[in-house]
């Protein structure tokens, strides 16, 4: 093959995979989730969708034993109920922010086949007392949850 | 110089790593797995600063032809694609753990997979060149546009609906970050550009003598 043959064939490649990141991503990434009011003003049953919003304080419910997980997301105007089998994420907790991915089950609710906690930039010590902190604190975590 | 970059990129990542588990308290919401933060962040912006000189040393061959230029841009893309790499995996073991999944599709990890893409796909095309200053010219090209995915990457997250929050120390507005916690992340920067310019140093060595063997 030619240099000129390789270069094309290389940059037909780098194009190919660029152009199928790019649409694949653009299309699904932009609107990465929708919020509740989004969700409610036409919700289509079946329909695969991925959902953000803020967990409704006081909605949560968790069934250990069958793994039913049950809880509102709400963006302030419009809330979705929720439902959910498995375990959730450990920072997924009420008053924070989750995206959840699924389908509208044309019941009332959103059946979630997967969690996703989001989390804030913000980053701050346990006790607000930052001196005792660190390698005290690292090495306790360490030994268990028994010591903490 | 080489050597002393060396021994101070050693020393840096010894700080780095006292300050990041020695230091810096545990996050309050997600324990002491936000301290892969401080590998994390300084490895995308090390990766920044590659790719920024990738596109300054593009243009500078494209408009001095001095072979110089290019093995600046060559040496620091190959390894901003090795931060960038660092920056996807420390990423996607922070993200099982806290956001409940090692990977999705939002706008940053995308344009950031993207952005690993492109400058894989600069190193693959200039592996191929066979001729010594055509090869410069077309990566020159390619080092240039994929340059335009670095602010993208960076304002994803102000820009588009993500799962990834939003900048803490780069940001427009500053969020809130325990003051021991963010002496630790500058340690880290440091320390990781320290060993940013090491191997640039090192591999700019190498690439010369090829050139000189070439000749």
């Amino acid at each position: 093959m030619s240099h000129r043959g390789k270069f094309l064939l290389g940059g037909a490649v780098i194009l190919g995979a660029l152009g199928y990141l790019v649409y694949a991503g653009v299309s699904q990434s932009v609107v990465y989730f929708v919020t509740p009011s989004e969700l409610q003003a036409q919700p289509v049953p079946g329909k695969a969708y991925r959902l953000g919003g803020l967990v409704a304080p006081g909605s949560l419910k968790w069934e250990a034993r069958s793994l039913d997980l049950s809880f509102v997301l709400s963006d302030g105007k419009t809330s979705v109920p929720v439902r959910h089998k498995g375990t959730p994420p450990d920072l997924f907790a009420e008053g924070r922010g989750a995206v959840v991915e699924g389908t509208w089950s044309g019941e009332g609710y959103f059946k979630a086949s997967l969690i996703m906690a989001k989390h804030s930039e913000e980053y701050k010590a346990p006790h607000g007392n930052e001196a005792q902190a660190g390698y005290k604190e690292l090495l306790n975590t360490l030994k268990g949850p028994g010591t903490r | 110089m080489t050597r002393w970059l060396g021994w101070l990129a050693a020393l840096g990542l010894l700080a780095g790593l006292a300050m990041g588990f020695g230091y810096a308290p545990k996050d309050a919401v997600q324990g002491n797995v936000q301290r892969i933060m401080y590998l994390h962040v300084p490895s995308i912006l090390t990766a920044y600063v590659a790719f920024a000189l990738v596109l300054a040393g593009s243009l500078g061959f494209l408009f001095t032809r001095r072979l110089a230029w290019d093995r600046l841009a060559h040496a620091a893309g190959e390894i901003g694609v090795v931060f960038t790499a660092l920056t996807l995996v420390s990423g996607s073991i922070w993200g099982k753990p806290t956001w409940g999944t090692w990977w999705t599709w939002d706008a940053r990890l995308t344009s950031t997979a993207i952005l690993f893409v492109v400058y894989v796909g600069y190193l693959l095309l200039r592996s191929m060149a066979e001729e010594r200053d055509r090869g410069a010219r077309y990566a020159a090209v390619v080092g240039i546009m994929g340059a335009v995915n670095i602010p993208i990457v960076h304002f994803s997250v102000l820009w588009w609906r993500t799962l990834h929050q939003p900048p803490t120390i780069l940001s427009p507005e500053r969020a809130p970050m325990a003051p021991a916690m963010l002496r630790a992340l500058l340690v880290n920067v440091v320390a990781l550009l320290l060993v940013f310019l090491y191997l640039l140093s090192k591999r700019l060595t190498v690439r010369r003598l090829e050139d000189e063997l070439r000749a």
